[in-house]
C-alpha cells in the first residue's frame, strides 16, 4: 500500500447522519464527492450542495424535436413530394396530423430524456475507482457511502478521515487503487 | 437508539403516513428487502419451475407454428371471409394491447398521484406491458398477410417516391403502438438500472455479476445520479400518462374513423380506455395471485394492493358498463336505422352469446366488490379476473364481428368462426405472454428494492435544516 489513496470511504447507517454530514462537508468545501444510498434520501441533494438539473430542458428540446419533425413531415410528404387525392381530402391538415404528432412529441421527449439521463449519469462507465471495496458495494443494500475522492483540493491523507470520522461515519478507510 | 425515540420516530412516521405501516408488513429492515427479493434470483430454478415453463413454451411453440403456417400459405387459413375481414386477428391485438394498459397506469399515474401502495407491483405491471406489446404486434404483424413487407407501413423514402398516407387510422396505430412499446421498455428498464445494481453487488456467481454488472451501467448509487434519476423518472412518468389516454384512443380510431353502424362513435376512445385498464388490472391480479403464492411476497404485496386493485377494477368495470348502455342509448336517439338496428342485432342477434357473456363478466361479476370482505377474498378475486379477462376478450370481439357480419347488403351477409389457426395463435401469444413473464419472475427483480426501500418507515429524514444538532448530539 505504497501508493497514494485515489480517495476516502466512509459509512452511515443512520439517514439523519448521512444529510447532516452532507451539510458539513458541502459547508467545508469539498466537490469531488459523493454519497452513494440504496434509494434516492429526500433533500439529500440539496444537503450536498447538487445544482438543479439541466435534464428538464434536454426532455423540452425532445418534445419541441418530435413535434417539429412529425408535422414537418406529415407536412412535407402530404402537402408538397406526393400530393395524393383520397376521397378530396386535404393534402395535409392539422387535425388529422394530431395523433401522430402527440405520438412523435412523447417519444422524442422519452428518447431525449434516457439519453440525457445516461449523459449526465455518465452511463455506461463500467468501471469506479472503488468498485473492489467492500463498503463501497453496500451503498446499493443498506448503507449511505461517502466517498471522497483525493483530486479534490481539500483531500489530505490525515485530515479528511479525520473529518468522516468527527462527522459519525464508521468504517473510514482510505482506498487505494488496485492494480489489475 | 433509546425506546422513547424509537416511539417518537413511529409516532412521527405514523403522522407523516398513515397507511405507510400497512404497506411492507414485518417492518423489514433494508438489508432483509435486498435479501428477500435478491434472493429470488439465486434460488435454485425447482422442477416445478421448469414444467410450468415447458407448459407456457409448447404453447408458444405451437403458436409458432401455426404463424408458421400462415405466412408461408397466407391468411386463408384463417376463418375470414367476405364480410368478416377482421376476426380474431385484431380482437387478440386490441385484448393484448389493452391488457398493456394497467402496467402504465400503475407506474405512471399512479405515481404522479403518488399513490406509494403502487411501489410493490409497479415492476411486474410494466414488465406486463412489455410483454402484452410484444403479443399485440405478432398479431397485427401477422394479420398483415406479408409481414416481410411491415416496412410498407413507414415513412422512409423509396424508389416508388410514395408516402404512407397520414390520413389513414391504421398509419396513426402504426405511430401510437411502437411509440408506447418504446416508452414502456425505456421506462421499465430505467427503473431496473439501481435493482440490478443491487443484484450486481449481491448475487455469488460470477458470470450472474457480469450479466447485472453490464446491464446495470455502472450504477452506483451515487446521490448526484439519483438527483437526475428521479426528474428522469418524473418526466417519464408525466408523458406515460397521456400516452397511455392516447395509445387505447388511436386504437379506437380505427374503428371510430370508419363510417360502419356500431363503430362510428364518439364514445369510443374513452370507453376504450376504460376498458384497458379494466382489462389491464383483471390480468395483473391473475398473475400477482400466483406471483405472491410462489414467490412468497405476502409480505410486499399484500391484501390491501390486492384490495386496492380490485376497487379499480369496480370503478372501471362501471364505466365499461355506463360505455355498454349508453351505445345503445344514442343508437336508438340517434334515429339512424342503421345503427339501431345493428345493436339490437349485437345483443339479439347471431352473436348474442358473445354480447350476454360479455355484460355477465364484465359488469355484473365486478359488482360483488361492493362488499369488503369479497374485495379481500383471494380465491374469489382470482375467479373474477379471469372473468373479467373472459369478459374483455368478448367485447372486442362482440364489436368487431357483430359489425361486419351483418352489412348494408343482406345478400352479403355472413357468419363467422376461427379456424385452428386461429386458435392456436392465440393460445401461442399466451405462451409468449407466460413464458417470458416466468423468465422475468426468476431473473429480475419482480419488486422495485429501490422504490421499496424509499418507502420503508424511518427511511426518510424526519426534519429538514436547523434540527441536526440536536438530533446529532442524541446519537
Amino acid at each position: 500500500m505504497s501508493t497514494t489513496p485515489v480517495g476516502v470511504i466512509g459509512e452511515f447507517t443512520d439517514v439523519e447522519a448521512a444529510v447532516h454530514a452532507a451539510e458539513k462537508l458541502r459547508d467545508a468545501g469539498f466537490r469531488n464527492w459523493d454519497i452513494h444510498t440504496p434509494y434516492p434520501v429526500h433533500g439529500l441533494d440539496k444537503a450536498m450542495g447538487i445544482k438543479r438539473s439541466i435534464l428538464t430542458y434536454i426532455s423540452f428540446a425532445g418534445l419541441v424535436g418530435g413535434f417539429t419533425s412529425a408535422l414537418g413531415l406529415q407536412y412535407w410528404t402530404g402537402a408538397i413530394d406526393y400530393r395524393l387525392n383520397i376521397g378530396g381530402k386535404g393534402f395535409f391538415d392539422w387535425q388529422f396530423s394530431v395523433p401522430i404528432d402527440f405520438e412523435l412529441s412523447i417519444l422524442g421527449t422519452a428518447l431525449l430524456t434516457v439519453i440525457g439521463l445516461f449523459h449526465l449519469c455518465r452511463m455506461p462507465t463500467w468501471y469506479n475507482r472503488y468498485q473492489h471495496d467492500e463498503s463501497f458495494m453496500k451503498a446499493t443494500d443498506d448503507t449511505f457511502v461517502v466517498t471522497i475522492d483525493s483530486d479534490d483540493d481539500r483531500f489530505s491523507a490525515e485530515g479528511t478521515p479525520d473529518m468522516l470520522q468527527r462527522l459519525g461515519a464508521s468504517h473510514v478507510h482510505l482506498v487505494h487503487a488496485t492494480a489489475e | 437508539m433509546t425506546v422513547v425515540q424509537e416511539q417518537q420516530r413511529l409516532q412521527h412516521s405514523s403522522h407523516e403516513e398513515p397507511v405507510r405501516e400497512e404497506l411492507v408488513l414485518g417492518n423489514p429492515s433494508l438489508r432483509d428487502v435486498t435479501a428477500r427479493i435478491a434472493s429470488i434470483v439465486e434460488s435454485k430454478i425447482t422442477p416445478k419451475y421448469l414444467a410450468t415453463l415447458t407448459v407456457t413454451g409448447g404453447m408458444a411453440a405451437l403458436g409458432l407454428f401455426a404463424l408458421y403456417y400462415t405466412i408461408t400459405t397466407g391468411i386463408g387459413v384463417w376463418g375470414l371471409n367476405n364480410p368478416i375481414g377482421w376476426g380474431w386477428d385484431i380482437t387478440n391485438f386490441v385484448f393484448w394491447i389493452g391488457i398493456g394498459h394497467a402496467g402504465t397506469l400503475i407506474s405512471a399515474i399512479l405515481f404522479l398521484f403518488r399513490q406509494k401502495w403502487r411501489t410493490a407491483i409497479n415492476r411486474s405491471a410494466e414488465a406486463m406491458t412489455i410483454f402484452a406489446v410484444i403479443c399485440a404486434l405478432t398479431m397485427v404483424l401477422s394479420h398483415t398477410g406479408r409481414p416481410w413487407l411491415f416496412y410498407w407501413l413507414l415513412p422512409y423514402p423509396n424508389q416508388m417516391q410514395m408516402w404512407i398516407n397520414f390520413r389513414s387510422p391504421l398509419a396513426w396505430d402504426v405511430f401510437a403502438v411502437n411509440t408506447y412499446f418504446t416508452v414502456s421498455a425505456l421506462f421499465w428498464f430505467v427503473g431496473l438500472i439501481p435493482d440490478l445494481a443491487t443484484l450486481r453487488n449481491y448475487v455469488k456467481s460470477n458470470v450472474a455479476k457480469k450479466i447485472y454488472g453490464v446491464l446495470s451501467l455502472g450504477w452506483t448509487g451515487s446521490t448526484r445520479h439519483w438527483h437526475h434519476y428521479e426528474i428522469a423518472y418524473m418526466i417519464l412518468a408525466g408523458i406515460s400518462t397521456p400516452l397511455v389516454l392516447s395509445v387505447h384512443s388511436v386504437v379506437s380510431f380505427d374503428f371510430t374513423v370508419g363510417i360502419l353502424p356500431g363503430w362510428h362513435t364518439t364514445i369510443f376512445p374513452p370507453y376504450f380506455v376504460a376498458g384497458a385498464i379494466f382489462s389491464g388490472f383483471a390480468m395483473v391480479m391473475t398473475l400477482l395471485v400466483i406471483t405472491r403464492e410462489i414467490l412468497d411476497l405476502k409480505q410486499f404485496i399484500t391484501m390491501k394492493h390486492l384490495e386496492n386493485m380490485n376497487k379499480i377494477m369496480l370503478a372501471t368495470g362501471m364505466m365499461v358498463g355506463y360505455a355498454y348502455a349508453m351505445e345503445m342509448f344514442i343508437a336508438w336517439y340517434s334515429g339512424s336505422d342503421w345503427e339501431r338496428w345493428i345493436f339490437i342485432n349485437r345483443a339479439m342477434g347471431d352473436y348474442a352469446w358473445a354480447y350476454w357473456t360479455m355484460v355477465l363478466c364484465n359488469v355484473i361479476s365486478p359488482q360483488v366488490y361492493w362488499f369488503k370482505k369479497l374485495r379481500r377474498n383471494l380465491p374469489l378475486m382470482f375467479v373474477i379476473s379471469i372473468f373479467i379477462n373472459i369478459g374483455m376478450w368478448f367485447e372486442r370481439f362482440t364489436i368487431i364481428a357483430t359489425t361486419l357480419h351483418h352489412d348494408f347488403l343482406p345478400a352479403s351477409w355472413g357468419y363467422y368462426s376461427p379456424t385452428w389457426v386461429e386458435i392456436s395463435i392465440f393460445i401461442g401469444t399466451f405462451g409468449i405472454f407466460l413464458s417470458l413473464f416466468l423468465l422475468f419472475a426468476k431473473f429480475v427483480p419482480v419488486i422495485a428494492i429501490a422504490e421499496i426501500k424509499s418507502i420503508l418507515p424511518g427511511a426518510q429524514p424526519k426534519h429538514h435544516h436547523g434540527d441536526h444538532h440536536a438530533d446529532a448530539s442524541a446519537h
